[in-house]
């Protein structure tokens, strides 16, 4: 340990693990919740940080509605001036709080240190507590901590929760459970766990929107022992006996029927008006079953225990004309939201329209009395939350500003979305707060959030600040900015001009760009508070400034000007985290400026930056890189500047091996390093840092090659010298040799430097290769991959240097190699055997194709996706360039083995096979290879039927549609129905791929196709469709009007179809028609339907004559019928201008 | 998936249809197809300078008196929209 005196010394060295680990616990288990287990992990409030917790605590209260009041000349209580009232009370009350707590620590402290609960009490102490306990318990058993505590809780008065027994009774434990822990924390941190808060609750004169009653909704009811009543409906009448305890046995847990009355005193809980005992039951969870099917709501798709108590009234039946108007509006509203939340989507969509429609009937009050406590409920799920929210969203619409009294209420439900992890949460809530500001106006909204903006919860001036932001961007920035400004000059308090500025920095951050109009409004408002007294303002400002200039990028310097005096001047007489807030304004604010101006204020604040690189504190570490990689993007400054003044000092404070060791900074380093070499050039940063290549510390070394590389691959190798590439060369193949832990890092750093060396790597190749070669032989699975991956990267390279007796080296060591294991490890060899095969040729490969080929066929077999990617496209490239050096015997049985890689799921796979086929068919003759494939189309998958067909369609694009299509066509008629609908689908494929030539073969198939549309199988007429299609476009003006006449004729029948894939497919045959026949002749088959008296005729011919249309209205004017005989009276249909001659 | 289609595929063409004038559909009228007819046809002698020019000299008028008369007659080209008798 470090004497308190020397804090720097204490950042330099870390805490033992063990010691972290301990506080890491310390801190979960102090918002632990003992019942969590059971609850769902989808519950929002069970992963959210005790700061997004807060919000349980924030209470709604109505706001009158102003406009109403002055409309109607009456006063209504609730105002803005209630509101304030109310926030000053309650600033004041939490201000007492605090006073008493303080004295109450203070006390403490005096009083007894013995107190300390974080050391283990002598022995002699533990004893005695023990025997008190027993003494006061009066039990011998030491009490478990979870049977009584609702009752400790009522006993215990809202001071002395933590009295001295209490604590007592906990010390002994071995366990640190939260009970022996907390009490110490929470006397002395202002930091409160929910367990003391129920009691302070009671005390707040208002009452709260929802009640949480901790530890009750957690209650397991899975868990809770079966009554006798129970036992008996379960275990036969017979057979068995009701064994008696054995003497002095105390049971552990009280039975349930004990604890359910004490469940329902838990302080500020109404479970229900009424004394229903089967509502009660039902509330408490204790009901056997959950129902999931309620009366006047029908079946759920689930119910939750919780859900029992929101909606008590609807689960029981009841003579509902005793009930009143008011009580029957709120059932119904409560019988919707529960099918909302619960039901199925069909009942859900219903009920939301239902609920939308008579919104305004059931009014704001009675809605969001119900919806607003379902949203505060604790074991609130996403997919819950997500349809009240919309709900409100629907209602908000409908309600407008009836809306008004409720907005205090909706916004302190949902402003705790806009800081919600989930960024869809965040839109929603962003949704919801614009569409209540259009429905509540500028100004309802205004006096509705005033009183929260100095609110002495940082929580809530957050949440305000964030919702404030949204209110800006949805009645724009100019009508918000008096009140703005008001706010951030605010003279009563800092927190009211804090939060003033973070709505500033909320806008600038929200609206992006669109900020730029009102730019200088903007940081006219917020620049004072640069120079306010209060150092969170001053912070909240330079952040502001920041958000701003960031968002207004590259524009807007000019509304800065006023700012930059106290930034540059800040930046000299602050220190931490407000230095770090303006050091992180003037980041972004540079980029701005002009080239010109832009290197005096860097040099006044590299002083500051490079004094700051000394800093142990990581923010402001990362904010200093920041803005230094900004410095050096900038325009104006020089390469001499950065050289001389940056660099020494940059490289003296972070390319240190400590740097390497946390993620974060490792990246910001590398990033903002890369940026320097932007300006300096590629020598100026490699030759520095290229010596630690050799460093002893691994992550250190691999920070070094990610910089390298990205610095050679952004700018290249040529001006790295002869003697700086000599050490680079060495750096890297000895921090390639010497890694422990194979990294794709090295491997791309390796990769880059040879690759941007080109040609100059020749004199080192020779030693490379010998490692490669050595690596390849490692008995490590990793290592041997990751020397052929290099030896792909490498391939281009060592034949540009000539060097092809070191390849063919390679690739003899490769094909030995090709016995490997590990799928992974073999995928990278043949990957890299198929680089090599690549840069030598087919003719110079060592070794020759015709051995290489056949030992690659059983790897064929490999189900690793990785192997059967490297292996078809090795076997793919030798197909097409040296097909010749294979003998055929060995290509056929290759082809049967490809059959089998039509089944892989990677579709990069299934491609290389078929392309595969093509070049195989085109050196050994489309007859054998055809064979193969269509004898696959009677297998039963289908997706291997499918890719026969496209590789049937590519060898016969390869090969000549007449080598193929007679053996198709006599495929045909084999009886097999799927042979028949592949044979179909390869025609398919086939004129798609051939085109125009499609008119050569046009009548050959046309009989074919005849039957094929004749067919009673709906796929048979869809597949034949699609051949008529593609034939049909295929030969458009190429003069088969005749065949293709008498297609149209055997197609056209089938616009009746129904079912989608056929409609489609007949549609689309039906267009391509048009295109070949022309529309005339189509619309005289459509005119026949466009006046049928059967609706559903009409319909299809309809549709078919508006695809037309659409295609070419032009077109059709001269075909159009003489319709002038329909005249009559003042319409006159003859198209006169038609019928001029001359 | 063919529900799906269903509910996609083809009321979505429909919709792409019923965007752009000049379409109809099964309640169409007699008066509104040749409406749509005479428009398209002004329209195809507006755009085609030979068919202007033919009609002009058929007419013994200018092209762009031609054009400017066969514009206006747009609307309405079948007078006006006969009367509903339901």
């Amino acid at each position: 340990m470090a004497s308190p005196r020397s804090p720097r010394l204490v950042d330099s060295f870390t805490a033992p693990k063990e010691i972290l680990q301990e506080f890491a616990d310390m801190a979960e288990e102090e918002d632990v919740d003992p019942f969590a287990e059971t609850a769902s992990k989808r519950q929002i409030a069970s992963r959210e940080s005790d700061y997004h917790n807060r919000r349980f605590r924030r209470t709604g209260h109505e706001s009158a509605d102003a406009f109403k009041a002055a409309e109607e000349g009456t006063e209504v209580e609730g105002g803005y001036q209630d509101a304030m009232r109310l926030q000053r009370l309650e600033k004041e009350e939490e201000r007492v709080r605090r006073i008493i707590e303080d004295k109450e620590k203070e006390a403490r402290e005096e009083g007894n240190e013995k107190m300390d609960l974080d050391k283990t009490p002598p022995r002699e102490e533990i004893i005695e507590a023990v025997k008190d306990i027993a003494a006061a318990s009066g039990a011998k058993r030491k009490r478990r901590w979870d049977v009584e505590e609702s009752d400790d809780k009522v006993k215990v008065e809202p001071k002395g929760e933590w009295s001295k027994e209490a604590l007592e009774e906990a010390a002994p434990k071995k366990r640190r459970s939260r009970w022996d822990a907390t009490p110490a924390d929470v006397a002395e941190t202002p930091k409160r766990s929910r367990w003391d808060q129920v009691p302070v609750v009671q005390d707040v004169p208002m009452t709260p929107i929802i009640m949480n009653a901790p530890g009750f909704m957690q209650e397991d009811k899975h868990n809770r022992y079966l009554t006798d009543e129970e036992l008996d409906a379960i275990l036969p009448s017979s057979g068995y006996i009701i064994v008696t305890p054995p003497p002095g046995y105390a049971p552990l847990v009280r039975p349930p029927k004990l604890s359910a009355p004490s469940i329902t005193e838990v302080g500020g809980f109404q479970i229900q008006e009424s004394s229903d005992a089967a509502a009660a039951a039902a509330a408490a969870g204790l009901a056997p079953e959950l129902p999931t099917e309620i009366p006047g709501v029908g079946s759920l798709a689930f119910f939750k225990a919780e859900d029992a108590q929101y909606f008590a009234k609807i689960l029981k039946e009841e003579d509902e004309t005793e009930l009143s108007v008011d009580e029957m509006k709120e059932r119904k509203i409560m019988r919707l939201l529960l099918k909302i939340k619960n039901g199925t989507p069909p009942v859900r969509k219903t009920a939301l329209r239902q609920i939308t429609d008579k919104a305004r009937e059931f009014g704001a009050g009675p809605l969001f009395d119900k919806i607003l406590p379902l949203l505060m409920e604790r074991t609130l799920e996403d997919q819950e939350r997500h349809l009240l929210v919309k709900v409100i969203d629907r209602v908000l619409y409908k309600l407008d500003d009836l809306v008004r009294p409720y907005v205090h209420k909706i916004l302190v439900v949902i402003e705790p979305l806009l800081i919600d992890e989930d960024y869809y949460a965040r839109v929603e809530g962003r949704e919801i707060i614009s569409n209540l500001s259009k429905a509540a106006g500028l100004a309802h909204m205004i006096s509705t959030m005033r009183p929260d903006i100095d609110h002495a919860d940082e929580y809530v001036r957050n949440t305000t600040a964030r919702a404030f932001s949204v209110v800006a961007s949805a009645l724009g920035i100019p009508s918000l900015l008096p009140f703005l400004k008001a706010v951030c000059r605010s003279k009563k308090s800092w927190q009211a001009r804090h939060t003033g500025i973070r709505i500033v920095q909320q806008i600038a951050i929200m609206m992006g760009c669109a900020v730029l109009p009102h730019l200088r409004n903007l940081v006219d408002c917020i620049a004072h508070g640069l120079q306010d007294e209060q150092q969170k303002v001053r912070t909240m400002t330079a952040l502001g400034l920041a958000a701003l200039a960031e968002a207004a990028a590259p524009y807007g310097i000019e509304s800065f000007d006023n700012v930059l005096k106290p930034l540059w001047v800040g930046i000299r007489l602050h220190r931490g985290k407000s230095l770090a807030a303006f050091l992180k304004a003037i980041g972004f604010i540079l980029p701005l400026m002009d080239p010109e101006y832009v290197s005096y204020y860097i040099k006044e604040v590299t002083i500051i930056l490079i004094r700051e690189f000394q800093t142990s504190d990581e923010e402001m570490k990362k904010i200093v890189l920041k803005v230094v990689q900004q410095c050096a993007a900038t325009e104006g400054v020089t390469p001499q500047y950065i050289k001389q003044d940056i660099l020494p000092d940059f490289f003296k404070a972070f390319w240190v091996r400590r740097m390497a060791l946390d993620r974060r900074n490792y990246r910001q380093v590398v990033e903002t390093t890369v940026e320097l070499a932007q300006k300096a050039g590629v020598a100026e940063i490699v030759g520095r840092i290229v010596n630690e290549l050799k460093d002893e510390a691994e992550p250190y070394r691999k920070m070094v090659m990610e910089t390298i590389t990205k610095v050679v691959a952004s700018l290249g190798a040529s001006d790295i010298d002869e003697r700086l590439e000599v050490r680079l060369v060495d750096g890297i193949i000895y921090s390639f040799q010497e890694q422990t832990t194979e990294d794709q890092v090295m491997l791309d750093g390796f990769g880059t430097v040879v690759n941007a060396l080109g040609i100059r790597v020749k004199p080192y190749l020779t030693q490379i290769v010998s490692t490669i070669l050595w690596r390849l032989n490692n008995k490590s699975a990793k290592v041997r991959q990751q020397a052929a991956d290099l030896t792909t990267r490498l391939a281009v390279v060592i034949k540009q240097c000539g060097e092809d007796q070191l390849l063919s080296k390679l690739g003899l060591v490769l094909f030995e190699q090709l016995g490997e294991e590990y799928p992974d490890t073999l995928g990278s060899i043949i990957a890299a055997e198929g680089a090599i095969a690549n840069v030598v040729g087919m003719t110079q490969m060592n070794p020759p194709v015709k051995d290489l080929l056949p030992r690659m066929t059983p790897i064929l077999r490999n189900r690793h996706e990785k192997v059967q990617e490297a292996t078809i496209n090795l076997i793919g490239r030798i197909a097409d360039r040296g097909a010749e050096f294979v003998p055929a015997r060995e290509w056929m049985r290759i082809c049967f083995e490809l059959l089998d890689l039509l089944k892989a799921h990677k579709k990069g796979i299934r491609r290389a096979a078929v392309n595969s086929f093509g070049y195989i068919a085109k050196s050994l003759g489309p007859q054998d290879v055809l064979q193969v494939l269509l004898t696959n189309l009677r297998v039963q998958e289908r997706q291997s039927r499918v890719c026969s067909t496209v590789a049937i369609a590519i060898v016969a694009e390869t090969c000549g549609p007449f080598t193929c299509i007679p053996a198709i066509l006599n495929e045909y008629r084999t009886a097999e129905l799927n042979v028949r609908t592949g044979c179909l689908k390869a025609l398919t494929f086939v004129f798609e791929y051939v085109g125009p030539q499609s008119a050569y073969y046009a009548d050959s198939v046309v009989t074919m196709l005849e039957d094929a549309l004749t067919d009673r199988d709906l796929v048979h007429r869809q597949t034949a469709s699609v051949i008529v299609k593609h034939l049909a476009l295929g030969v458009a003006g190429l003069g088969c009007e005749d065949s293709m006449l008498h297609l149209m004729n055997l197609v056209w029948p089938n616009c009746f179809e129904t079912s989608p894939h056929v409609i489609g497919a007949v549609m689309d045959a039906i267009e391509a028609m048009r295109v070949t026949l022309g529309p005339g002749v189509l619309l005289s088959y459509i005119l026949q339907g466009l006046f049928h008296p059967a609706r559903k005729v009409r319909e299809v011919y309809w549709r078919i004559y508006n695809s037309l249309y659409l295609g070419a209205s032009d077109a059709l004017v001269p075909f159009y019928p003489d319709l002038g005989e329909l005249s009559e009276g003042q319409n006159v249909f003859d198209r006169h201008p038609l019928q001029m001659f001359i | 998936m063919s529900s799906e289609l269903r509910y996609t595929a083809n009321t979505q063409l429909e919709h792409l249809h019923a965007r752009y004038t000049g379409t109809g559909h099964a309640d169409l009228t007699k008066y509104e197809w040749l409406t749509h007819q005479h428009r398209d046809t002004l329209a195809s002698i507006v755009g085609h300078p030979p068919l202007a020019s033919y009609l002009a000299i058929a007419d013994g008028e200018a092209i762009g008196r031609v054009k400017f008369e066969m514009t206006e007659r747009m609307l309405q080209p079948c007078g006006p929209p006969p009367t509903k008798d339901d």
